[in-house]
């Protein structure tokens, strides 16, 4: 056969992919900005970036529906904005503000919106993982269709809770959808050091879950690996597995002094990887957008991130009164 | 415009770091991610990245200087079109953002922490004088209470092991399968951790399960779930979003099941905000609070008890028979002393009491039925009527429940005490197998008259 290069056509407008660039440079742009505040001491605790990772949670946003649900831990501000909740109310929450969306009670890790069916937002690693499987069970009690996302780790693809789960999705078929975003790494802990097979896709395939590997650096693959899953369960065939692989460029929360890997292996996953990178990549030469267009694309962000920053900043600390609220519901 | 890059702060903790190495120099181009220099605080050594494009004008703190200050300038960053040279370094800079912390007043809280004191003992019966009665098992009023509220609510189902097919591990749930079918009645593999966050991402999504945990000894592999998930996902939403959903099953020691299978789990789950505890001891309590218990909008423990539940009581004949959380009952007025019980201790107070009152020591029995939001009131006011206080219950000494009721009268009723308050309990052991010793390891009704006699000096 004679090579042929094929410059292989995306199966998205050229609308759509300006808007996932847009959706994954705000993401990377917000996370920048929360180390800027995090390094003057606005933001506490412990505080996990997502940049690197865009293109996992905006190609699957791109295959979900409006009301398809999404639970994920506490890398969790990228998925917040990927499913449309305001950068504002996520900046917010992170300084501890009342303008942040659990009103400053939760902080980085526990956000929420029922709104935009974001469930969390989890801090026990794993923890999420019933909870999606449960939300899918609601779906399929109240028989309305959905479908749920559920994000967890490799580290956490450990957990003994997960393959408890995956027995009760397959028994009882739930429209869940597992995505294993795996960066290679849990906390300083390579994926190898902690896992006896690396084929984290295939971890479904004892209680009878089909599982996908999924380029996570190339947000077009990973849409149509969703677009995939997504049909499977709504079709009523149960859950799906979805291994993502993927790359977090910063450390594992802020103070991570990142010893277990090189400078290097980052430097070259940025140079010759970087997500949002190829979707310019695509972008530029399919002519499906003019260098001035991501300049306004990127204008537009500066100015939504900066908005945001401000917003996090000058919203107050939450009332003392707030202490004793939201313990119980009436 | 010309910004200051400053000292970044890269733990809670930190307030000054040594600028160990500079990884540009001056005139370097860098962009957002770029290395620009590696920071040591005492704990380790990290990279600082760019979070801006632009041009190193100036470094102001040479690499090596130690105790630099968090948000301190440490370099300038030049635009594209710009010369350091066209920089005044105080005036042109853009407002480098320096973080002043604000000297922030924590008003004292205290008078939130201790407990309001009831004006008055709320008497009404639960239920009005006339109603017609019947007999009835604690095992049938459970049953009776979930038929009744799945009738009533679509969205209510119970799941466990065992809950469907087999009618329940204690036959509790007999029957409901036949009435709601499968979806409804779920039996659940053996996985307490994986089935009870199932259960709380379905009371997110909109549904109110009623888990059933053959026993809460098994509960203690779901417990994080139960505590980190259900009980604080409320406050951690801002209000959003809660739990509403009931756990289930018997608690406390069984007869003969040894260590593993006997632990009173009470002073736990009551530990927590976020849950609310209810642990009945008649069958109409059952009855009326697992009702209750459904409906309420948070997630509930509901701890019953094996022995208990072929025990038969008065139940009344209502079709919508309820009984409020955090509502004392009193089962015996008395003026000589308060026994403060619930669940199976109950057992032992009333017959303790009953015992005492042929000696003329007349006891008042207060039954808690609900541990959160507890009655303390109730204790209270009743305390300051008999001056004594005796508490009764099967689980462990150190942060019994006791043990906090005493706290709470220490605090309230401190005038009115005329002798120590005594808790009787579960002795500080495993529960041993052999049958003499589990009967000396569990509370007994003589221990309960001795410790009155010792309050009451006779
Ligand atoms: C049950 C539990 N154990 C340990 C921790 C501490 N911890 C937080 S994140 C983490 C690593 C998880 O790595 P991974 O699942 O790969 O997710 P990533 O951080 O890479 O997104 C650990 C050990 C925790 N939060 N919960
Ligand atoms: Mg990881």
């Amino acid at each position: 056969m004679a090579a042929r290069k094929t410059v292989k056509k995306p199966n998205v407008s050229s609308e759509e992919l300006q808007q996932i660039y847009h959706d994954m440079l705000m993401i990377r742009r917000f996370e920048e900005k929360a180390g800027q505040l995090y390094g003057m001491g606005l933001i506490g605790g412990f505080c996990h970036l997502y940049i690197g990772q865009e293109a996992v949670v905006v190609g699957l946003e791109a295959a979900c529906q409006d009301g398809d649900k999404r639970v994920t831990s506490y890398r969790d501000h990228g998925h917040m904005l990927a499913c449309g909740m305001n950068p504002k109310g996520v900046m917010a929450e992170l300084t501890g503000r009342e303008g942040g969306y659990s009103k400053g009670k939760g902080g980085s890790m526990h956000m929420f919106s029922k709104e935009k069916h974001f469930y969390g937002g989890h801090g026990i690693v794993g923890a999420q993982v019933p909870i999606g499987a449960g939300l899918a069970l609601a779906d399929k009690y109240l028989e309305n269709g959905r479908v749920t996302f559920t994000y967890f780790g490799d580290g956490a693809a450990n957990q003994g809770q997960i393959y408890e789960t995956f027995n009760m999705a397959a028994l009882w078929q739930l429209p869940v959808i597992f995505v294993i975003e795996n960066n290679q790494y849990a906390m300083g802990t390579a994926q190898k050091r902690s896992t006896s097979t690396p084929e984290l896709y295939t971890r479904g395939a004892a209680f009878g879950i089909p599982g996908d590997a999924v380029d996570g650096m190339d947000v077009l693959k990973v849409k149509s690996a969703g677009t995939k899953a997504v049909m499977h369960c709504r079709a009523g065939k149960g859950p799906y597995i979805l291994e993502v692989k993927t790359y977090r460029y910063r450390g594992h929360s802020m103070s991570d002094p990142a010893k277990y890997r090189t400078r290097e292996e980052v430097q070259k996953m940025r140079e010759e990887r970087d997500p949002i990178e190829q979707v310019k990549g695509i972008l530029l030469t399919g002519k499906h957008a003019s260098d001035d267009d991501l300049k306004s694309i990127d204008k537009d962000i500066k100015d939504l991130i900066n908005a945001a920053a401000e917003f996090a900043k000058e919203s107050s600390e939450p009332g003392v009164s707030e202490l004793w609220t939201d313990i119980y519901a009436e | 415009m010309a910004t200051e890059i400053l000292m970044p702060a890269l733990s809670p903790t930190m307030e000054e770091g040594t600028l160990a190495k500079w990884l540009v120099k001056e005139g370097d181009t860098v962009t957002s991610g770029t290395i620009l220099a590696e920071i040591e605080t005492d704990k380790a050594t990290m990279d600082f990245e760019a979070i801006s494009d632009g041009i190193i004008g100036k470094i102001l703190i040479p690499a090596g200087t130690e105790g630099v200050k968090v948000n301190s300038p440490i370099a300038v960053l030049l635009e594209d079109n710009e010369k350091i040279e066209d920089v005044s370094l105080d005036s042109d800079i853009a407002n480098s953002e320096s973080v002043a912390e604000a000297e922030t007043n924590i008003p004292s809280q205290f008078f939130q922490t201790i407990t309001q004191t009831a004006t008055q003992i709320d008497n009404t019966p639960d239920w009005p004088d006339g109603t017609p009665l019947k007999q009835q098992t604690v095992r049938e009023a459970l049953r009776d209470a979930m038929a009744e509220e799945m009738r009533h609510d679509p969205t209510v189902l119970l799941m466990g092991e065992e809950v469907a097919e087999y009618q329940g591990a204690y036959k509790v749930s007999q029957g409901l399968l036949d009435e709601f079918g499968e979806t409804r009645v779920m039996d659940t593999p053996i996985t307490e951790h994986g089935f009870t966050g199932i259960a709380v991402g379905a009371a997110f999504g909109g549904l109110r399960p009623i888990v059933e945990f053959m026993t809460f000894n098994f509960a203690m592999q779901a417990i994080d779930q139960i505590i980190n998930s259900a009980a604080k996902t409320l406050y951690m939403s801002g209000g959003q979003m809660g739990a509403p959903m009931v756990f289930r099953g018997p608690n406390g020691a069984a007869a003969r099941v040894a260590a593993q299978h006997s632990q009173d789990y009470a002073s736990w789950y009551s530990h927590i905000p976020g849950l609310r505890v209810v642990i009945p001891y008649s069958a109409s309590d059952a009855k009326g609070l697992l009702k209750t218990a459904i409906r309420d909008p948070n997630p509930v423990i509901f701890m019953e008890n094996e022995i208990l539940y072929g025990k038969s009581f008065d139940v009344p004949e209502l079709s919508n028979f309820t009984v409020p959380l955090g509502k004392a009952r009193v089962w015996r007025e008395g003026s000589d002393v308060t026994i403060v019980s619930f669940g199976i201790g109950m057992q032992y107070a009333l017959e303790a009491s009953e015992k005492l009152l042929e000696e003329g020591i007349k006891a008042e029995v207060i039954d808690l039925r609900t541990l959160r939001p507890m009655d303390t009131g109730s204790v209270i006011q009743s305390v300051m009527k008999t001056n004594r206080c005796v508490t009764v219950e099967e689980g462990w000494p150190q942060n019994s429940i006791g043990s906090y009721i005493s706290s709470i009268l220490m605090q309230e009723a401190f005038d009115y005490l005329d002798a120590p308050v005594i808790n009787c309990t579960g002795k500080d052991v495993p529960m041993p197998y052999a049958s003499n010793l589990e009967k000396l390891a569990l509370v007994t009704t003589a221990e309960v008259i001795d410790a009155v006699k010792h309050v009451t000096y006779r």
